[in-house]
């Protein structure tokens, strides 16, 4: 038996063994988000920059009230591969926003209007104003969220998420949160001032509804109907997408760089098959291995 | 490394060079023309693809270090300074952090190649051993590298992981207090093992040193098992071993950038993403998964003490393995019965690592404790009395004979010898 038949064998075996105990314990009481389909998937992904303004627009009308983003910089926003707003639009936009400078030659904090080179400021001062003005949970900042949600995708998913390239958990996870709010099944006892969420591991989470139907007004078209549905799913997606270019703005350049080494890299193992070949063709006895 | 040079320098700046630093000469007879056993297959060049690896990983690391800041308050802002602001830094840092997978997946081929063809067997014992300490300081500076970020993941794995010491009676407080330079994992914490993470590399390239020259003296075992004894089993490194190996690891590195510009977090948590907070313990703190194994086999003993021994046992065991394979044959090619449990253990180990990210809870626990046994009997039972037991097949009388047949060897030089059975790997 050569080496890579006892390699098949040896898969095979490890694979049943796999499938046989992978029953042991299901997925503990969460419930696994619908997969979406997103622009900046796979390969060749890129984002959709007018989805992204739409989810920035979302952000700010509504998660922002509650929910900091400080890593992100108002010139993020012009940045390629990103919502793509242009220099004077973000420029009249951190001119919106207070920020906190100083101290200036007097010795003084000053507050003075935002310049693209400022951070986004947070809605609280500290972590402990945020918690008490939501019932003593702090909600996250938004900076990485997206890739600092996901869930158990189980065997045989995990392996075959390697060739698929699926990374998306976190997306799909935020979508599904933000429009998971349902009743409670019956008996579910949900704590006072708390609410019930399809997704949210243990169901009880602290933020309330946050999103609904024609909440946020969306950018018309031509004949002057929204460029996207003004629905909470839309919004969902929306955001979602716009977190996800939030915790990863080259997401595109990395992609982009990523075909173009692998390219490379096809061609050069091709060049040194054969001069392998080529070499070992010297050599009696090597039918070339 | 093998001695007597044939390297004669073209030049007269070469020559007067030579006669004082004959270091091109070494480079000359280490790497070009000495003499490797001409049946090596492609698992033979995991050791160029790990040297590749560990250049790589000092490179990129010592690139992160200009940008990163070991404070408990900025490390993780500042390792998202690096992949936001600084140019390219989001690949310098994902290369780096799937590196230190493709560093594990290589030594692990590389490991199991050694088990699988006997690599460790004399008169390599040295080699092997140089081995296991090569792979317990890459373990180390894993497990610093991975608290540097700072994330929820890192805190709490280097909580779980530096209490462990806490086991050892007598000073095992003292030692975790040094460890963490105070009370708690804190900011002390990550500073030394900042400075700890930039050594270690070091170190390892230092053992790499000894590791390699350890090697040269019997040269590379090969899949007969069968040293090599004359000219005709033998071709030159250069160029027949330096494009077989360039090859390697080129595909190495296509397999590399799939996960680093595609799945780059897919080897991550998520929860490192969300900065380390004492107060909020996550629900499942999970090691990186080339420590599963041994984080399952930690678990599996109900005693704190006894599981850290267990623990570290795991890997000291292996320094004892050429002792403890009792056979005289090296290769699993002609070892039947040794083959069979190679892949056993094999599975075994992939098993624990599956164990190893599960609760520790019911059924798992069970499972964890079977395999276990399992894996220290693999060294300590299976393996002394195998070579007692088993009848081997019929080893080759040399390497040229494994790779052309009794008749080909023979006419080894005559052109146009049949080509014989191909009992490579």
């Amino acid at each position: 038996m050569t080496m890579i038949n006892s390699l098949r064998l040896g898969a095979a075996a490890l694979a049943a063994a796999l499938v046989l105990s992978a029953p042991v314990k299901a997925a503990e009481g969460t419930v696994q988000p619908p997969r979406q389909s997103w622009t900046f998937a796979g390969p060749f992904g890129s984002f959709d920059s007018t989805q992204l303004q739409r989810g920035f627009k979302v952000y700010r009308e509504v998660c922002s009230a509650c929910h900091s983003i400080q890593l992100l910089a108002f010139r993020n926003l012009a940045e390629k591969g990103g919502p793509e707003f242009s220099e004077a639009q973000v420029k009249a936009l951190a001119a919106e926003y207070k920020v906190k400078d100083g101290p200036n030659d007097s010795g003084d904090m000053f507050e003075r209007p935002g310049r693209p080179a400022d951070r986004f400021p947070p809605p609280f001062a500290n972590k402990q104003a945020a918690q008490a003005a939501n019932g003593g949970a702090y909600p996250p900042d938004f900076s990485v969220i997206a890739k600092a949600r996901t869930y158990e995708r189980g065997f045989p998913w995990f392996v075959i998420d390697i060739f698929t390239q699926f990374q998306e958990q976190g997306v799909d996870y935020i979508t599904a949160l933000l429009t998971g709010y349902e009743q409670p099944p019956a008996g579910f006892q949900v704590p006072e001032g708390k609410y019930y969420n399809e997704y949210f591991p243990g169901h009880v989470i602290s933020m309330p509804q946050p999103i609904s139907d024609g909440q946020v007004e969306y950018p018309k078209d031509a004949d002057g109907r929204p460029q996207a549905p003004e629905t909470a799913v839309q919004y969902a997606k929306d955001v979602s997408a716009f977190l996800m270019w939030a915790a990863e703005p080259h997401l595109e350049a990395r992609k982009e760089l990523g075909f173009k080494t692998l390219v490379f890299l096809l061609l050069f193992a091709g060049l040194l098959y054969f001069t392998k070949k080529r070499i070992w063709s010297r050599v009696e006895g090597h039918a070339h291995a | 490394m093998s001695g007597h040079s044939t390297y004669v320098p073209k030049s007269a700046v070469g020559r007067w060079f030579e006669s004082r630093l004959p270091v091109m000469g070494l480079l000359h007879s280490s790497f070009v023309v000495f003499p490797n056993p001409r049946n090596l297959n492609y698992f033979w060049t995991f050791g160029g693809i790990l040297s590749f690896m560990l250049v790589a990983q000092i490179v990129t690391g010592v690139v992160l270090a200009m940008h990163y800041t070991p404070h408990a308050d900025m490390a993780f802002n500042s390792v998202e300074h690096i992949m936001r602001d600084v140019n390219y830094g989001w690949l310098i840092r994902y290369l780096h952090a799937n590196g230190a997978s493709m560093f594990f997946i290589a030594v692990y081929i590389h490991i199991f190649r050694g088990f699988y063809y006997g690599s460790y067997k004399a008169p390599r014992e040295i080699l092997w051993i140089l081995g296991v300490i090569i792979f317990l300081l890459m373990m180390a500076t894993a497990f610093m590298g991975y608290v540097l970020p700072w994330g929820q993941m890192s805190y709490w794995g280097a909580t779980v992981i530096t209490n462990l010491f806490s086991a050892i009676p007598l000073v095992g407080e003292t030692v975790v207090s040094y460890l963490w330079g105070g009370f708690s994992v804190a900011n002390p914490t990550l500073n030394r093992f900042f400075s700890l993470h930039y050594l270690l590399p070091f170190m390892i390239a230092g053992v790499v040193v000894l590791h390699i020259w350890a090697l040269h003296v019997p040269g590379s075992n090969n899949p007969s098992g069968v040293e090599k004894q004359t000219e005709k089993d033998t071709l030159p490194f250069h160029p027949y071993f330096t494009v077989k190996d360039g090859l390697a690891l080129v595909v190495f590195i296509m397999f590399f950038s799939w996960f680093a510009f595609y799945i780059p977090n897919y080897l991550g948590h998520a929860d490192n993403y969300i900065m380390a907070d004492p107060s909020v313990t996550p629900a499942h703190i999970v090691p990186e998964w080339y420590f599963l194994p041994y984080y399952a086999i930690l678990r599996a003993v109900p005693d704190k003490l006894l599981g850290v021994i267990a623990m570290f046992s795991s890997i000291a065991v292996l320094a004892f393995l050429p002792w403890l394979d009792t056979s005289r044959v090296k290769s699993a090619t002609y070892r039947p019965l040794y083959r069979q449990f190679f892949w056993v253990f094999a599975i075994v180990c992939v098993l624990l690592g599956w164990l190893g990210a599960k609760p520790p809870e019911g059924g798992y626990v069970i499972a964890a404790r079977i395999l276990t046994a399992y894996y220290f009997a693999h060294f300590l039972i299976i393996l002394p009395l195998l070579g007692l037991f088993e009848t081997p097949r019929r080893l080759p009388g040399s390497i040229a004979e494994a790779v052309l047949g009794k008749q080909g060897s023979a006419n080894a030089m005559a052109s146009g010898a049949a080509a014989a059975p191909n009992t490579k790997g």
